[in-house]
Parts: structure tokens; sequence; C-alpha cells
């Protein structure tokens, strides 16, 4: 049986994540995460060795924070085009539970305006959440694009 | 019915399209241009398919574009290459997806025509309607003539063409200087990053001889570093330069001090790198094989630039695919050392994903401007794009080719005067 209060509390959790990014709300997203957390953007959508493999975005707390002062610097131009993403999330189902860590995949539908062309990623979202005082670090965040093993185009937000 | 008269379209005068100071916008955007460079260009010269490694053993296949074809680079049984058109003999289907595999052959999905992997024609089902009609000997998967050089692979439509030792010239050295990265182990892919960009393919041909736009169009990259490697990075008013390697070819040393990665072994530990030597010494290599690995992780300090699809961009392979007049495929292909430990592999990749692909942090700011380019090129109506920078500033290098300011655009005048000569031939 799924336990409905804790898929309703890691819901809301991943929703207002996904709002910080949406926002640009920057400086709460980081604090969102573990110190060991990992962003990762994979290309092979069955890897899971990603230390030792390619990935798109493979982020630790160091390149989580140098992604963020890129986008808030105002010297990429990249950021400068992209005004706004806009995400949706659904379809959550819990993988896994126990005392420390809550495993969570979702669905997520982002689009981007650039240049005014609308572009959309779907993706399969995967959080590892840490269990704390009745909330949730992010352990691990892997975001894997329906389009990952076959081009993209550059993105110069965070997914 | 009215006989329709073929009429060929009116070739346009590429010699008045190319001057040696200017091309002419027209080359970013005319659809007729654009075909006749995919006849021209890609199937009459030596194009890219891969690396060796990528192929590593019996069964492994990746597949390559060509111009407008589709091929596989295998390898047989036997443990030989083959470069294949991914067509079926019978009625055209492609034998093969994706972008790499292993397999045991190549089998079309639409009637079951069955091929190995050089390309042999093994097995047709329901074979006696066949009989007295033609033997398999007669339908292998069209093999391609394809040449290496240092594990690069290139492959070519042309029959006639020089040997690619001739071909590749002057940047053979620098070829030879650029797989010194492995950090004393064999150069091996490691993975690719593949995105596209709204624009002519040789937008991107450019900008890998383009060091002008690099303090620019990177400066949030610059800003993010730590001032060691900032520094390394400010090269402008540094001693490098570009050099017409001949056949479009050409050279752009960045960081004269990392051109060869086997010298200096004696230099310090840049600061970033010193948990990698660490981790290195800890595993048991020599101070030796470190200092190698430590002085390779970074890749070397030039891009060079092969005409007209690959370059050796410091520390990955960059390969360009012409998707249409106005659209472009770009791989920019990591690279790291075979059975070298995994540290240093780690930190190729690391380094990889910090400023390439579509996620990194140069990537976007570049195809920004490359999107601008393409969009701003079909303003006016007879309008050129500037490629004179440099030019009353051009020596002689020690190889006897012409040589410019590190932020010349003499690779660009190089690549154009080649187009030209194969465009017009
Ligand atoms: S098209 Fe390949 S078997 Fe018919
Ligand atoms: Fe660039």
């Amino acid at each position: 049986m799924t336990d409905l209060n804790l898929l309703a509390r890691v819901t809301a959790f991943i929703n207002i994540e996904a709002d910080m990014l949406d926002f640009e709300e920057y400086q709460p997203w980081l604090d969102l995460w573990t110190d060991n957390g990992e962003y990762v953007v994979p290309i092979d959508p069955h890897e899971t060795d990603f230390a030792n493999t390619l990935n798109y975005a493979y982020d630790k707390a160091e390149m989580r924070q140098m992604r963020v002062a890129r986008l808030v610097g105002g010297e990429a131009v990249s950021t400068q085009t992209t005004e706004k993403t806009v995400r949706g999330l659904s379809r959550f189902r819990i993988l896994e539970d126990d005392e420390i860590h809550v495993t969570v995949r979702c669905a997520m539908y982002l689009s981007e305006c650039r240049h005014g062309n609308l572009k959309t990623y779907p993706a399969d979202v995967t959080y590892k959440l840490l269990k704390a005082d009745n909330d949730f670090r992010i352990e691990q965040k892997v975001v894997r694009l329906q389009n990952a093993d076959a081009y993209l185009s550059s993105i110069g937000y965070i997914l | 019915m009215t006989d329709m008269i073929d009429v060929k379209p009116v070739v346009a005068d590429y010699e008045s399209l190319i001057k040696p100071d200017k091309v002419h916008s027209s080359l970013y955007s005319d659809a007729e241009i654009y075909e006749e460079e995919l006849d021209k260009i890609f199937n009459n010269t030596w194009v890219w398919v891969g690396h060796e490694s990528e192929v590593p053993e019996v069964g492994s296949y990746k597949t390559a574009m060509i111009g407008r074809h589709s091929v596989i680079v295998s390898r047989d049984r036997k443990k030989n290459i083959h470069v294949l058109l991914n067509r079926c003999r019978h009625r055209a289907a492609t034998v093969c997806e994706g972008k790499k595999g292993k397999t045991k052959s190549f089998m079309c999905p639409y009637h079951g025509w069955g091929y190995s992997l050089d390309g042999a024609l093994r097995a047709v089902p329901k074979p006696e309607e066949y009989e007295g009609v033609f033997d398999k000997s007669e339908y292998p998967l069209v093999s391609l003539r394809f040449e290496t050089y240092q594990g690069l692979i290139f492959a070519t439509f042309n029959e006639e063409i020089e040997p690619l030792e001739d071909f590749l010239g002057g940047a053979k050295k620098w070829i030879d200087l650029f797989v010194k990265q492995g950090g004393g182990y064999p150069l091996k892919v490691l993975g690719d990053h593949r995105f596209r960009f709204p624009g002519n393919w040789k937008i991107q041909l450019e900008n890998t001889t383009d060091a002008y736009h690099f303090p620019i169009v990177h400066k949030s990259f610059v800003t993010g570093l730590d001032e060691q490697t900032a520094e390394v990075f400010d090269f402008l008013d540094g001693e490098g330069h570009v050099e017409d390697l001949g056949n479009g070819h050409s050279v752009m040393v960045m960081i004269p001090e990392l051109v060869d990665l086997e010298k200096d072994l004696d230099e310090p530990i840049p600061e970033r790198f010193q948990e990698l030597a660490d981790a290195l010494a800890a595993e048991g290599h020599s101070d030796l094989e470190v200092r190698r690995m430590v002085r390779a992780v970074g890749g070397s300090g030039f891009n060079l630039n092969l005409f007209p699809n690959v370059a050796c961009s410091m520390a990955f392979f960059r390969v360009l695919a012409p998707v249409s007049v106005n659209e472009t495929e770009i791989h920019h292909v990591a690279i790291g050392g075979e059975g070298a430990p995994a540290p240093f592999n780690q930190m190729r990749m690391r380094l990889h994903e910090h400023f390439q692909g579509p996620m990194g942090f140069g990537t976007p700011d570049d195809a920004e401007a490359w999107e601008r380019v393409q969009k701003g090129s079909h303003a006016g109506n007879n309008e050129w794009i500037l490629l004179n920078r440099g030019q009353a500033n051009l020596t002689t290098s020690p190889d006897g080719n012409v040589s410019g300011a590190v932020c010349s655009e003499t690779g660009m005048r190089a690549a154009y005067q080649q187009w030209k000569k194969m465009m017009t031939a």
C-alpha cells in the first residue's frame, strides 16, 4: 500500500523545488541539497554509474554553485535569452522507503522559450531524498531526458 | 502531357563569393549552394567517421554521417574495420539504427536480408524466387574506402582521392601531438555530447579557429575559474598563433606551453589538479606517471581544425554534420586513456562536462552566438562576412606556413580557400 501521507509530503517538496527553479530562487534551491548531493543528467538511458561515464551534467555542490553563479551573473549571453522555464511534475511514485531515505520517480514536462521558439523537454526524474526533521534534503536528482540518447539543443538553465 | 525541360539551376559563381578577406552571406543560407556542398565537398573528400576505440571489439559498430549518407563503422570477426553504407541492397531500408552497439550481424527489418559485419549478404528469406536472378555475392552492403591515421578513421566516396596522409599533410604533426593526451595510455573515446543548432555548418567550422570570441562569449566561464586557471585561458595577449596547414586545415595554438604534453614534466602541479595527483599517487603510480597524467588531463593547448568536419579541439574531438542549410548537428566527443586509472578518466569527463556539450558552461553561449550569426546573416541583400582580422600582420611559421596572431582569422581564410577550390573544381 502506498503511504499516501508520505507521497503527499514528497510531492509537495518536489513541487517546491520545481517552482524555485522556474521562478529563479536559486539560493534557497541550493539549500535543498545535502552536502554530497548529486544533480545528474545522464546520456545513456540505462546508465547508473555516473562517476565513470560521460553525462550532460554531473554536479556536486561546487558545480551546482557555479551553475547558479553563471545563471545569476549576467555575463553568460545564453542566460539572457531564455526568459523563463515552465515545468510540471506528475505521476509521482515512491520506489523505495526506509528510515533514512525515500526514493521517488515522477514525470516532468519542461518547456523553454528562446527567441520566441517554444521547445519542450519531457523527462523521467528520480529523486533520492534524505529524511531530515519532518522535511527532506536532496541526496540525488537524476533527470533522464526523453531525447537524451539522440541530440539536444543547448540548455543553459537547470533541469 | 507537356515535356518537362530539365533546366539546371544557374550555378553560383563561387569565385565571386569568396574573396581573400571576406565571404558572401549567401554561403550560410542558400539552399542550392548547400546541396552543391554536399556533392562537391562531402561526397568528394576525406570525412571523419570515428575513432578506432569506438569499435573496440569484434561486433562493435557505430553509425556516422557523411553529408547525406548514413554509414556504419563496424569491426568484423577478423578484427578488421569496415565503413558500410547504412542501406539495404534490396529496397533501401537502413539496416542499423542508434549510435553504437554490439551485434553479430546487420539484419534488415523489412524483408529480413541479413548481412555480416563485413557487409556480405549472408541470408535471404525464401531464396527460391531469387534462383536464377542473382547470387548473394553480388549484393553486399556498399563498402566505402577508408584510411586511418593515429586511430582517427576517415572515409570517402572518392575512389580517386589522394591517400589520407597526403590530405592531412601538415596537420599530421599536430595529430601526433594531440594523441599524447592519453597521459601515457592510448587514446580512447569515453562518450559524446550531441546537440543541434539552427545555423549553417560553416559557422561551426569557423568557430574552432576563432580565439577572438573566447573572452567575450566565455566570460562567465572564465569568471568561474580559480585565478591560476583563468590565467591559462587568458591567451589573446599571449604567444599563440594560427597557422594555415594547407588543404583547408589549420591549427590555432592558444597555450604554447601545452603544445607538447610530454615536455616539461617537472613543472609544478597546478593547484586544481593536486587532488588528482594525490589520488593517482595513492594508487601506486610513480611520480613520473602522475606528472604525465596531470599534465595531459586538461588536454592540448591548441585546436586543430581539419576540413571539412572534425577538429581536434584541446581535449576532445568536435565533429560536425550538416543537417540542412540552416541546421547543424555537433558532437563533442570526450576522450581519455585506454586502461588509464579511473581518477584520470573521471577528471577528463568532469572537465568535458564543465565546458562542453549542450549543458556545459561554454556551449550554450557559443550556440547563442552562432544562432544569432545565422539569423543576422539573412539581413541585407548583398552583405559579406568579414574574415580579414590579422591580415596585415602575417608571418611565415618555422614549417613554412602562413601564420597570424592567435586571434586572427587565418584559419577561416584557409578553410574558405579550400571550400572555393573544391566548389569550383
Ligand atoms: S528492404 Fe531490406 S530486405 Fe527488403
Ligand atoms: Fe566558444
